[in-house]
């Protein structure tokens, strides 16, 4: 069982897992660092946008990767409304209460997915799924290639947005002092919404770089809500840097858990991070606050 | 007060008589009105009136409901006995919850959510290690005699959750009149305020989740002994923290009241969409439903009504 070559391909999957959980959690995270909201809703969302990814593939018949670009601005469009006509009325005033808001809505949202799309698991069945690679030792599915490598790229683009654009920089400007940017004549309010709209459009973007491989049901907000809360955590709430490597880490615990300690127990290994973080060193890895 | 009291007596009257005056079934969500304001009220000691919002209760309910069930499967103790030993449990449990996570210093949403991570471990545990006999649950054998805290007759289930409620609802009264209680208020309050009050905030936070971890698990051994089956699913599923904390925001958090109020509401919802789904026939999955009413109704509530609905009542009548 301690095989080197098995351990490789573990820590290899782990890896690539990691690479979409990155994603899910830079979402997160700049919905903190931003709004200083916590979004219980974020598996949720994810979930939603994977059953869009699943319905364009089932009905139209749009690969999941070409659905890409509708996703993500979907996505955006959806997150910009929900802030604009919910969360953003309710965002200030004790954090609890935008935590219940944000837990109401999650509870919302699975049900309704519950309600129009039943409780069966659903898949996509992409023509490339078997397709394996040969990286030294291990077997890797293909689409966790791709969807790896797409999803740093998508990391990259939006790390560059935020560097050089004029709504990136007004958006580190609020998450860094909100009176500040205020004052010099940033409209707050806009920005907190974009923000928002960006944190789901990342969700958007997982959801089709996860379909290939994964099965959604609408319970799958519940498996990544925990995983999501964890990487943020663990990197320090609002930091980019912590998200990705975050990501990293807990998508290697996950299959190395699974591996050594079985599918049921190697599920314990995320939830324990995430209690013992919060308990040791709740500024994560590279947080300046808590 | 007097008219309070006299409310309370005559509410207490109507509980008291309505199992005789119904059939079976409405007996039984009777039992389930009362019982889920029990578990509510646990949350609302520690959610409402100390302000310690808890996403994770079930650990607690979890904990009750598997150590009396353990107890008798495994090592043939009376249910009765089992009872108090899965208190004790579910009080240890919230002690080390709070001494860990209150010595850190967690507090609002952090709290909240570490309090989920800790039931999902305990659900992960019960799952995997032999003595909960993992994924296939646990079964209870079925001898319904009073001694064996197993009832033939439904009323003596009712009355078993009536007398759980009126208990947790004194605890509730008490905490509105004591100085714990009032301490507790000062905490939710203002933490730091409290603090330079001279009030000892951890040792006071401690004491509210052991209390509420202890009532929470008697409401775990009460469900395992009226459902003779718990598996780690039901017994540490986050479906039930949610409940708990649904029946007290949407009744009123940190008023006696609240949770009962909620549990009567949320059971309302419950029928009248059950009732819609017999008469539409689209609508023959009922359960999610009810539960997007829940979650609508929380949403409304926290961002409207952040006493709940207690408070209504509370308006009308400053106006009368």
């Amino acid at each position: 069982m301690f095989d080197p070559a098995f351990l490789f391909a573990g820590v290899l999957n782990g890896l690539l897992a990691g690479g979409i959980y990155v994603l899910v959690a830079v979402g997160l995270t700049l919905i903190y660092g931003v709004l200083h909201i916590i979004n219980f809703a974020h598996g949720s969302l994810l979930m939603l946008a994977m059953y869009a990814v699943f319905y364009l593939w089932r009905l139209i018949g749009i690969d999941p990767y070409a659905a890409l670009p509708v996703v993500i601005a979907g996505a955006f469009g959806f997150g910009f409304v929900l802030y604009r006509l919910l969360i953003g009325r309710y965002n200030h005033g004790r954090d609890e209460n935008i935590l219940l808001i944000t837990l109401g809505l999650s509870i919302v949202i699975d049900n309704v997915a519950l309600l129009f799309f039943g409780g069966d698991t659903q898949t996509i069945d992409v023509p490339y799924a078997g397709t394996f690679v040969e990286i030294g030792a291990a077997f890797l599915p293909l689409p966790k290639i791709i969807s790896f490598a797409a999803s740093l790229v998508i990391c990259a683009a939006l790390g560059l947005y935020m560097a050089k654009s004029d709504m990136g920089k007004a958006i580190r400007a609020v998450a860094k002092e909100r009176q500040g940017a205020r004052l010099v004549g940033i409209d707050v309010e806009n920005v907190f919404a974009v923000s928002y709209g960006i944190g789901i459009a990342c969700l958007g973007a997982a959801a089709c770089l996860l379909m290939p491989t994964y099965y959604v049901t609408p319970s799958s907000g519940h498996a990544f809500v925990l995983v999501a809360f964890t990487i943020v955590v663990l990197g320090g709430m609002g930091s980019f840097a912590g998200a990705a490597v975050g990501g990293f880490i807990i998508g290697i615990t996950e299959s190395l858990g699974g591996l050594f300690l079985g599918e049921q127990l190697g599920q314990i290994g995320i939830s324990l991070i995430f209690i013992l973080i919060l308990l040791l060193k709740p500024t994560g890895l590279f947080g300046s606050k808590a | 007060m007097n008219r309070a009291a006299l409310l309370c007596a005559l509410g207490l009257l109507a509980a008291l008589a309505y199992p005789l005056l119904v059939p079976n079934y409405l007996v039984t969500i009777g039992m389930l009105v009362f019982f889920t304001a029990f578990i509510g009220q646990s949350w609302n000691i520690a959610g409402g009136f100390a302000g310690q919002t808890s996403f994770g209760h079930v650990v607690f309910f979890g904990t009750g409901a598997y150590t009396s069930t353990i107890l008798q499967v495994t090592w043939g103790w009376n249910p009765w006995l089992a009872w108090p030993a899965a208190m004790a449990a579910g009080g240890a449990v919230g002690w080390m919850i709070a001494v860990l996570s209150f010595r850190a210093g967690l507090r609002g949403s952090y709290f909240a959510l570490i309090t989920l991570a800790f039931a999902e471990v305990f659900r992960i545990l019960a799952n995997s290690v032999p003595f909960t006999k993992g994924g296939l649950g646990m079964l209870l054998k079925s001898d319904p005699r009073p001694i064996n805290f197993q009832f033939k007759d439904p009323i003596w289930v009712y009355y078993l959750a009536l007398l759980l409620c009126v208990v947790s609802l004194l605890i509730a009264w008490h905490l509105t009149r004591s100085r714990f209680g009032a301490r507790l208020v000062a905490i939710r309050e203002n933490e730091d305020a409290a603090r330079a009050l001279g009030i000892d905030v951890f040792a006071e936070k401690v004491k509210v989740l052991t209390l509420s971890g202890a009532m929470c698990a008697a409401g775990g051994t009460f469900y395992a002994q009226k459902y003779l089956y718990i598996d780690p699913g039901i017994a540490f599923g986050v479906d039930k923290s949610v409940e708990m904390l649904l029946v007290s925001m949407v009744g009123g958090a940190g008023t006696i009241f609240g949770p009962l109020i909620g549990s009567f509401t949320l059971m309302g919802i419950n029928e009248v969409t059950r009732w819609l789904a017999s008469v539409v026939p689209a609508l023959k999955n009922v359960q999610p439903l009810s539960l997007i009413v829940y979650g609508i109704m929380l949403i409304l509530i926290v961002a409207r009504l952040p006493d709940g609905l207690m408070s209504l009542f509370r308006r009308k009548r400053r106006h009368a």
